[in-house]
């Protein structure tokens, strides 16, 4: 871990410009993820902006019929609330999929959609990694890549978005909130806030430096019964190898994303629209693209039978 | 005390203490985290300083360059200590890559320099600067690629491992039904709570090592070894141990380079070894690539068996004994057993809990039910009527005390194994495809010499002082239990202190000979004690009887505190006579499984061990030694892997994310059983070992549920779902 400077903002628009007035500056909120890679020096901040104390703590009803979650909202408060627990369901078994009981204690809802991928590879720095060092190869393209993504991939980097959070607000539509250090605000769709990689993996989401997230919206209930399965390889303190979230209405018309796929979470119109007919119809259209490699071939048809499984249930 | 014939009736079989459930006498500071771990020990010597260790970035090759200069110019750096700036080490004990020094890289993460700080986090901070050129050789990673040429084994004695018996290759293409599979195990890793750690301290030519360390008497040789200085000025103290599952039989990095480092800053240093280093850095269990041929009779007689194994390590490094067990499970007149060791560039393979058998049993017993399955045959029915009273390679030899049908039977009847669906993939219970899975298990049950000194002080509380550890095993309290047990004292009149080179050598902690040894060297103490008091009061200390704090003989009776204060001590060492037996012990394992018809997600339902391992000391901590291992085994056979970079030579999922160890919610229900034996061979305690019987056997209950529920054989450990997806029913 490189030395680094500390302060800690009293709002929203003062941490972003904090951020923004320094190079190498950076947000950090639960720091669950961001001080674990400070001490592999994955991450070097010379400057850290703690967001504790400027409030955003609090879920409130919108106008629209939805709920404001503040960016500080804690991913246990999250999933244990009444209202989420009752209107957006989905949410909450996400949320509860993942990590464990402490770090969900400590994780917010803002740093939990920017927790960087879980490649093994960009974890080692003495291996070769355009994520973290632009230009250097990729190292997991032809190494051990079972847990890696299959869609939305590209020649430079094969790794995925690791969230359990951000796929349930994918298929709930929600809306990144944001400010920056002129006090401007503007709200990005969840479809548009992760990046696939491209040439440019090292760049994950569109925020700009020094943009600070200072809330995610839920527009108004869907209905339908909510479910999210993650698929593991054991029962706790893993990351998906395939999730998936799903509101599904009682015409079997309904919602679909996955996690564990691709650099964002994966959800496709034209897929989506074929859930009335099923899992295979639907895992054809969404995952038509695929480029898996030997390793992580499977996740295809994990996805399919994952989401089979999710319409049981649903149906039950 | 010399044990030369098997035991008669004696102070041990009165167990008032012994044998009686018994909690840890150190819990309580286990669990208000004040037991002294090895890196906490801040009060032992004064002015401690960090060491933080880098590992190399290639697996093979030489250091070109290195440079320092920025590192030492970081705030807080008082040292540092440089592989190409230091001759290797000599090797102890169990190393096979010397632990530091000289240009050449070995294996990945070996260690290549140590930063010495006034703070931990300066020391990381410096070590990060250090700007290191490689020169990169071209390795072999791949056991697959390497196995075929491999030759025999001869790391176990010198001699080629291979055992005929018989004709093999007749009796087998003569045998009514035959199997012929090949089953792989990956690379594990001990992973063990608490890291490798030292604080190392130099007083003149003598060096203090507080660490983390199972073997304390082999090591203080060891580090005499590596840091070519005399034995006598070593002292090793580790009193308590976060883990050590074999990883921490021999002397590590951790206390080599806090040694170097303390030398080189003039103050005592502090290193462990960081978690994402452990992997690469220190050892490992071995992958295995094993063949079993089995041909048997209509009956299920075993007519002919063979098991082959084959393990790659480090030039110089030993193989992986897999077909230990198959040499003493089942009968059987034509046999052949063999290891080969192949050359690998990998980190250095080792000891983890039952070394060998754990592997050998992931195909040994899976190869059972196979046949058992080709014979239509009830697993457990095929694996009594092979039972066998003598080593099948050996007839002359028998086993000391072997009940392997009772196992066999009573953990049927326990497990309503009658009542288990005999269809492999036909039992389904909505989405879940159930299925029950059994093996049997075998783990020798070694014994070696102990020795202990036992006080008596005046007012009567015993002290025992033995360098015997406790690596989370309980021996604390067993010790305990034998002193209270032969000196005639409650329980919580006894003190024990454990882990300090200055106590008398016992047989430390592995290969499940700890329990019956260091209670062995502790009974002979005690008997020595008996007989001074004795001498003290006038009465034959062997005679008398010593109960409650008090002391009953022929026509009167003394108070303990009478002897005043005394000491004695003592070793247990062991004649030839059991060359004539082989010590084993014996279980069977049984598992239930749920797999997700749709996923394929598994699930284990509940577990059952039934374990023969003789006099069972304290079953409170020998069940716990049993259900880890139980849960050590479900990892083994579902989750844990090291994957193997086959280009760059290293185990890529170097830290507690990637390597995935069971969690408590992957455990639900686990039982066991011992059986009410007595072996008189091993030891007068009559008792074996269980912390690695536990391991050997119940991974294959679990891949035999797994085929059981889903109908599908899966032999390349671990049976995660991507192996066997695509065969599951279609959704
Ligand atoms: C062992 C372990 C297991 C885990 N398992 C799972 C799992 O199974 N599923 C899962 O989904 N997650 C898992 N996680 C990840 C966990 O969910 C994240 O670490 C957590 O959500 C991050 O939140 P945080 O507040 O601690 O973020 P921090 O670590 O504080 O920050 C993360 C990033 O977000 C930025 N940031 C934080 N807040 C803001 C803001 N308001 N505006 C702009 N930028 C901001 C920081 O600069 C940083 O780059 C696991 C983590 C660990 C350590
Ligand atoms: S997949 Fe992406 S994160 Fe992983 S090594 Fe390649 S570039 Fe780095």
């Amino acid at each position: 871990m490189r030395s680094f400077t500390y302060e800690r903002a009293k709002t929203p628009q003062q941490a972003a410009a904090a951020v923004a007035g320094t190079p190498g500056g950076k947000f950090i909120a639960g720091g669950t993820n961001l001080l674990d890679l400070m001490k592999l020096e994955i991450e070097t901040p010379v400057h850290l902006v703690d967001v504790q104390d400027v409030g955003l703590d609090r879920i409130e009803p919108t106008e629209a019929g939805g709920l404001r979650i503040g960016a500080l909202v804690s991913n246990t408060a999250l999933s244990a609330d009444a209202r989420v627990m009752r209107d957006y369901a989905v949410l909450t078994r996400a949320i509860q999929a993942g990590a464990s009981g402490q770090l969900r204690n400590k994780a917010t809802t803002g740093g939990n959609l920017l927790q960087r991928t879980r490649c093994p590879y960009f974890y080692d720095t003495n291996m070769p990694c355009n994520k973290r060092d632009p230009g250097a190869g990729c190292a997991a393209k032809d190494g051990y890549s079972r847990q890696l993504g299959v869609i939305g991939i590209s020649e430079s980097c094969i790794a995925t978005y690791p969230g359990d959070m951000a796929v349930a607000l994918r298929v709930l539509d929600a809306v990144v909130e944001t400010i920056d250090a002129d006090g401007e605000t503007r709200s990005i769709p969840i479809a548009d806030f992760h990046s696939l990689w491209g040439d440019t993996p090292h760049i994950e989401n569109v925020l700009a430096d020094g943009e600070m997230i200072t809330a995610v919206t839920l527009p108004r209930p869907l209905g339908g019964k909510h479910i999210y399965h993650k698929v593991r390889d054991r029962r706790s303190y893993a990351f998906a190898l395939v999730s998936v979230a799903a509101v599904i209405q009682p015409d079997g018309t309904g919602r679909v994303a996955f996690g564990g796929m691709a650099p964002k979470p994966w959800r496709v119109a034209a897929a989506e629209a074929a859930l009335p007919q099923g899992a295979a119809a639907v895992a054809a259209r969404a995952f038509a693209d695929a480029q898996p490699t030997d390793h992580n071939r499977y996740k295809i048809s994990l996805a399919e039978r994952t989401l089979a499984g999710v319409l049981a249930e649903a149906r039950s | 005390m010399e044990y030369n014939a098997p035991a008669g009736k004696n102070l041990f079989d009165n167990a008032k203490v012994v044998g009686k459930p018994t909690r840890r006498i150190d819990g309580p500071l286990k669990t208000t985290g004040t037991a002294p771990y090895a890196y906490e020990r801040h009060d032992v010597v004064p002015g401690q300083v960090y060491g933080y260790v880098l590992g190399a970035g290639i697996a093979k090759g030489r250091i070109a360059a290195m440079d320092v200069s920025a590192a030492r110019a970081m705030p807080g750096v008082l040292a540092i200590v440089t592989a190409p700036d230091t001759k290797p080490v000599g090797k102890g004990m169990g190393n096979t890559a010397p632990l530091f020094g000289g240009r050449d890289i070995a294996h990945y993460h070996q260690a290549i320099a140590l930063v010495v700080a006034e703070t931990f986090e300066q020391a990381r901070a410096a070590s990060s600067v250090i700007r290191v050129e490689y020169e990169r050789q071209k390795g072999a990673f791949d056991l697959a690629s390497a196995a075929p040429g491999a030759p025999l084994d001869t790391t176990r004695g010198g001699e080629p491992d291979q055992v005929r018996t018989g004709d093999f290759e007749a009796a087998y293409h003569a045998a009514y039904v035959q199997l012929d599979e090949r089953y792989t195990t990956p690379d594990e890793s001990h992973a063990m709570m608490e890291p490798h750690a030292s604080i190392a301290a130099w007083e003149g030519e003598k060096l203090t090592l507080w660490t983390s360390n199972q073997m304390i008497a082999w090591n203080k040789g060891s580090v005499g070894d590596i840091l070519d200085m005399e034995p006598d000025n070593v002292r090793l103290d580790s009193p308590y141990l976060g883990g050590g599952f074999g990883g921490k039989l021999f002397v590590r990095a951790d206390a080599v380079l806090a040694a170097l480092g303390a030398k080189a800053a003039g103050r005592p240093v502090k290193v462990m070894l960081q978690r994402p280093l452990i992997y690469n850095n220190t050892t490992h269990r071995p992958a295995s690539i094993q063949r079993l041929r089995i041909g048997a009779g209509k009956d299920g007689r075993i007519s002919a068996i063979a098991h082959e194994g084959w393990s790659g390590n480090l030039p110089g490094g030993s193989g992986e004994n897999t077909v230990q067990q198959t040499r003493q499970l089942y009968a059987g007149d034509h046999r052949l057993t063999a290891n080969y060791l192949a050359t690998l560039d990998l980190p250095e393979g080792n000891a983890m809990r039952a070394p060998g058998e754990a592997s050998g049993h992931m195909a040994l017993e899976v190869a059972m039910d196979e046949l058992a399955e080709k014979l239509d045959m009830c697993p457990v029915e095929l694996r009594i009527v092979n039972d066998t009273q003598t080593v099948p390679d050996e007839p002359e030899i028998k086993f000391s005390d072997r009940n392997l049908v009772r196992c066999l039977r009573e953990g049927a009847e326990r497990f309503g194994w009658a009542n288990r669906n005999k269809t492999p993939g036909g039992l389904r219970d909505g989405r879940w495809l159930i299925g029950m899975g059994m093996a049997a298990g075998y783990r020798n049950g070694p014994v070696g010499k102990s020795a202990a000194r036992v006080k008596l002080d005046r007012r009567g509380r015993v002290t025992v002082e033995t360098d015997m550890t406790d690596i989370g095993t309980g021996s604390y309290t067993i010790i305990a239990q034998t002193a209270a047990e032969v000196m005639g004292v409650p329980l919580k009149q006894v003190t024990v202190r454990l882990g300090d080179s200055a106590y008398p050598a016992s047989a430390g902690s592995g290969g499940q000979w700890g329990a019956a040894s260091s209670t062995a060297g502790v009974y002979a103490a005690c008997v020595n004690l008996r007989r001074a008091i004795g001498e003290k009061l006038g009465f034959d200390g062997d005679a008398a009887t010593f109960d409650n704090s008090r002391i009953a003989v022929d026509g009167g009776s003394f108070a303990l505190t009478d002897a005043g204060a005394l000491s004695a001590t003592g070793e247990m060492t062991y004649g030839d006579f059991q060359d004539d037996y082989s010590v084993g012990t014996f279980a069977s394992h049984f598992c239930e499984i749920a797999v997700d018809a749709y996923t394929g997600e598994s699930f284990i339902r509940r577990m059952l061990s039934v374990c023969d391992a003789g006099r069972i000391l304290n079953p409170v901590s020998a069940r716990s030694q049993v259900i880890g291992a139980m849960a050590m085994s479900v990892g083994a056979t579902l989750t844990e892997e090291l994957a193997v970079d086959k280009r760059f030579g290293f185990f890529v999922n170097h830290d507690m994310a990637g390597y995935e160890v069971p969690v408590h919610a992957d455990i639900p229900h686990q039982e066991v059983v011992f059986l009410d034996t007595l072996d008189p061979v091993i030891s007068p305690m009559k008792a074996k070992g269980v912390g690695e019987l536990g391991i050997c056997g119940p991974t294959a209950a679990v891949a035999n549920a797994l085929y059981n529920a889903t109908g599908i054989r899966v032999r390349e450990y671990p049976l995660t779902l991507d192996k066997y997806l695509d065969r599951l029913p279609a959704v």
